[in-house]
């Protein structure tokens, strides 16, 4: 079933005079800088998932808060809808454009306004990219812990908007985790600031809810983030297992041992193979599953905790443990799992990326379950799974240039996303749903509770003008997509009428 | 599994469909160790401790799954038999603090800063809304972006906006080794000390000033804590003093004027204040005994871009810091939307909610 906005399903839209709307952006707003010519608008068609692709009305790149302002009052006065986007390197088409919405590209926001060392935070703009953040912060020993792997290209709003997480997330959280106050822009053009630099804000948490909402709830203009000192050291183990089992069970114990290691990651044989034959990091190529395990912190208790992980990686039944010798060798260890996406994209024309999260013990379970639908669709599966925190991402390889493949890719994924949430799972884990995963929230959530997050919505947003069709699906369109979809022969929705 | 564990979430859901169809407003309560907190509840009362029991607790998942009633202490003694712990530290365990409670009120302990606050380990919540339906969000993964997360919106809520029945929480490893040093400082120079400290990575894990001593605890391995020993000086004292703290029972706690807590940004410096003052998490949380009027209070407060909450009932009748205009207007429009008659802890947290 199409993830395209349908207004049939998924609710009427404003219809937007284009023409007048471009005189009185001009007329009001004149150094506000527009693209609305064809091939202008082509590079915004779509987020880093690029098969889901639509033509916006026209882009909007202020740069100035004032512009941003004065553009939403524009639009909520004429009822336009508005889609914000930063860099565009989300995997949810989070940003897919609208026919008649402005895409508002916030990427030239790119100033960090203030390092405060001494109470560790940094006030930034959102189009400050992610790792620019440590960079600026480096030289005072201080670092912004979420990593994306799109880390050099991301930027920090929409880390916000998705809440990004990353390889360290299980030590050292997710955005929500990592961050103070945020400036923001409502649907009618208002200033609103919620949470604050002390460490608690009276009032709901609305800095929480803001946090991965998608840009649904408003428009983020400025962030202020924690800053964390830097670890001393850090140190990798590279541990291989004949089975995928034993490589969870090592996963298990490590952490019943009261270990939290900064990373702990897991790839399974096809992705490692493919790592190796891209990257060359030295992995063992007959190996079921490695597990890399990085363990940071001050020097003395990392060679402790390194002692203790080796015992209980082979203890749970490794054939070979490995310990970098140096940093050059933590890096090229860690360049095989980081480049794993386009390891798998030299092995296929494209590739598919999920992100369900798993409770860490179903993973054999749900492991053999993605082997038998790859089986089942014929199409080959590679799984890299940050195992600390259970969130797997497998990678369906086709290509769209073949038959029915984009198609059988996109059925392949849902199974398995459909899978993550019987095991008590989530459809995902910090890609977002976007337009992509739109269907699949109707498995993981019923009538009544979509109906709590349109609530939410509606306290911001009451007219839907903001990102419209993203993140919480119409329970019309859960009908459809259940009425196609059965599940354990259950329909998700019996009580609504089929369309 | 214990005798007294029982799923009464039917009862619950009866209670809330009862008081919407009378349009009877509802005092959610739990064990009640929290009740001086906020404005007084005016509504029929819903005891949560029937609903009783930990539903799900494997300690290589890092995750606790409660119900509402669970006495803290009971959650508590189960993480600690596996040598696991709430990092947050919520206080009153002792006096019947529930699950429940803990989650609606958000407060945290000494650890908050360096760890994370209630919310920073809420994954999932299941919660009887405005309509009487028993819903779920979040979950009992790690990492969960599916919807809104309401699971944190709800946390420190203080049961305006629906009824918590069951939550699912991240939890620890204890640290291996802990120590506590007692340092003879200046506030302010203590202050200027942890700014610079803070910057460094160091195993501190909480950080209180009295007026005359700053006492700093540490957790780590043995041999990070030893340096740090070595490297920040102090006499070992014994760590039961962060337990007194979080119970507020040391001496400080003790005098009779009314109590504020007050909540500021890292490194702000030390002011003055119409009363005794006591630092806590760095600086970043000050207790003050006062009987100065509320205004003048917040009045200062808010030079500093803090804000400050009333720990005494009947002082007045703002506990918590007043909203701008345009967050109270938000705050409403969520309540009217979540909540649509109003029953749950109306007024608890502002008159408005």
């Amino acid at each position: 079933m199409s993830i395209l906005y349908d207004e049939r399903i998924d609710g009427a839209l404003p219809v937007v005079d284009r023409a007048a709307l471009l005189r009185a952006l001009a007329a009001e707003i004149p150094d506000l800088e527009i693209l609305s010519e064809p091939d202008e608008l082509v590079p915004y068609e779509c987020d880093a998932l690029s098969v889901y692709r639509t033509t916006p009305m026209l882009v909007a790149l202020p740069k100035r808060l004032e512009q941003v302002e004065a553009l939403l009052k524009l639009c909520y006065a004429r009822r336009v809808p508005v889609i914000a986007r930063g860099a565009g390197t989300g995997l949810s088409a989070g940003v897919l454009p609208l026919p008649n919405a402005v895409l508002l590209v916030m990427e030239r926001f790119t100033q960090i306004l203030e390092i405060d060392p001494a109470a560790r935070r940094a006030r930034v703009q959102p189009g400050v990219r992610n790792v620019s953040i440590s960079k600026a912060c480096a030289p005072f020993g201080l670092y912004f812990a979420p990593d994306p792997s799109s880390q050099i290209a991301c930027s920090i709003g929409g880390n916000v908007a998705e809440n990004a997480g990353g390889v360290h997330c299980l030590k050292y959280g997710l955005t929500v985790h990592n961050i103070l106050k945020l400036e923001i822009l409502t649907v009618e053009g208002e200033r609103l600031t919620i949470g604050s630099e002390a460490l608690d804000t009276p009032g709901f948490d609305l800095l929480a809810l803001f946090t991965g909402s998608e840009g649904m709830l408003g428009i983020i203009t400025e962030i202020t983030v924690k800053l964390l000192p830097k670890p001393k050291v850090a140190q990798v183990l590279l541990a291989a297992f004949d089975s995928v089992e034993k490589a969870g069970r090592a996963v298990a114990d490590i952490i019943a041992a009261g270990i939290i290691p900064s990373g702990l990651e897991m790839m399974d044989n096809p992705a490692i193979r493919a790592a190796e034959d891209f990257i060359h990091a030295g992995y063992p190529i007959d190996a079921a599953a490695i597990l890399l395990c990085e363990l940071d912190g001050v020097e003395v208790d990392v060679e402790e905790d390194c002692e203790r992980a080796r015992n209980l990686l082979q203890n749970a039944g490794a054939s070979e443990v490995r310990q970098a010798a140096d940093e050059a060798e933590r890096a090229l260890f860690w360049a095989g799992r980081k480049n794993a996406f386009p390891a798998a994209g030299r092995l296929s024309p494209d590739y598919y990326c999920m992100d369900g999260t798993i409770p860490r013990r179903a993973l054999p379970e749900v492991l053999r379950g993605i082997g038998r639908l790859s089986d089942e669709y014929k199409l080959r599966v590679t799984n890299v799974f940050h195992a600390g925190d259970g969130n797997m991402h497998p990678l369906i390889l086709f290509d769209a240039n073949k038959d029915d493949e984009l198609e059988r890719a996109e059925t392949l994924g849902g199974k398995i996303l459909e899978l993550c949430v019987k095991v008590g799972g989530t459809i995902t884990g910090e890609h977002g749903v976007g337009r992509e995963k739109i269907n699949h929230m109707c498995m993981q959530f019923n009538a009544k509770e979509l109906t709590a997050f349109h609530a939410v919505k509606a306290a911001f947003d009451p007219e839907g003008l903001l990102n419209p069709g993203k993140n919480i699906p119409t329970l019309h369109r859960c009908a459809e997509f259940g009425g196609m979809h059965v599940h354990m022969g259950k329909m998700p929705f019996p009580e609504l009428e089929r369309f | 599994m214990r005798s007294s564990d029982a799923n009464h979430s039917q009862a619950l859901i009866e209670q809330v469909k009862q008081a919407l169809a009378n349009r009877t407003p509802v005092r959610i309560r739990g064990g009640n160790s929290k009740a001086f907190l906020g404005r007084a509840v005016d509504g029929l009362e819903i005891d949560t401790r029937p609903h009783r029991g930990i539903v799900n607790y494997d300690p290589t998942e890092l995750l606790i799954t409660a119900r509402a009633g669970t006495p803290l202490s009971e959650l508590e003694a189960a993480l600690d038999a596996a040598g696991q712990m709430l990092p947050f530290e919520p206080p009153l365990a002792d006096q019947g603090a529930t699950v429940g409670g803990m989650i609606a009120t958000g407060l945290s302990g000494p650890r908050r800063p360096w760890v994370g606050a209630v919310r920073d380990f809420v994954l999932g919540t299941r919660v009887i809304n405005g309509d009487g339906h028993h819903l779920r969000f979040g979950g009992e993964v790690m990492k969960n972006v599916a919807g809104y997360d309401l699971s944190r919106l709800f946390t420190a809520s203080f049961g305006c906006l629906g009824l918590l029945t069951e939550v699912s929480i991240k939890v620890l490893p204890k640290p291996r080794h802990t120590a506590t040093l007692a340092l003879s400082l200046t506030p302010e120079a203590a202050l200027t000390q942890l700014a610079e400290w803070g910057q460094r990575a160091l195993p501190i894990s909480a950080a209180a000033h009295d007026g005359n001593t700053l006492y700093l605890r540490l957790e780590g391995g043995e041999g990070s804590l030893k340096d740090a020993r070595n490297r920040l000086g102090g006499d070992g004292v014994d760590s039961d003093y962060w337990s007194q703290l979080n119970a507020r029972t040391l001496p400080f706690f003790t005098d009779p004027l009314p109590l504020w807590r007050i909540s500021l940004p890292h490194n702000t410096p030390l002011f003055a204040l119409p009363g005794a003052q006591f630092l806590d998490w760095g600086g970043a949380q000050r207790w003050l005994k006062s009987d100065a009027p509320a205004d003048a209070i917040r009045a200062i407060v808010r030079t500093y871009d803090g804000s400050a909450t009333c720990y005494t009932q009947g002082i007045t009748d703002s506990p918590f810091a007043p909203l701008s205009a345009i967050l109270m207007r938000y705050h409403c429009q969520l309540k009217a939307k979540l909540d649509p008659l109003g029953i749950f802890n109306p007024g608890r947290m502002y008159s408005e909610l």
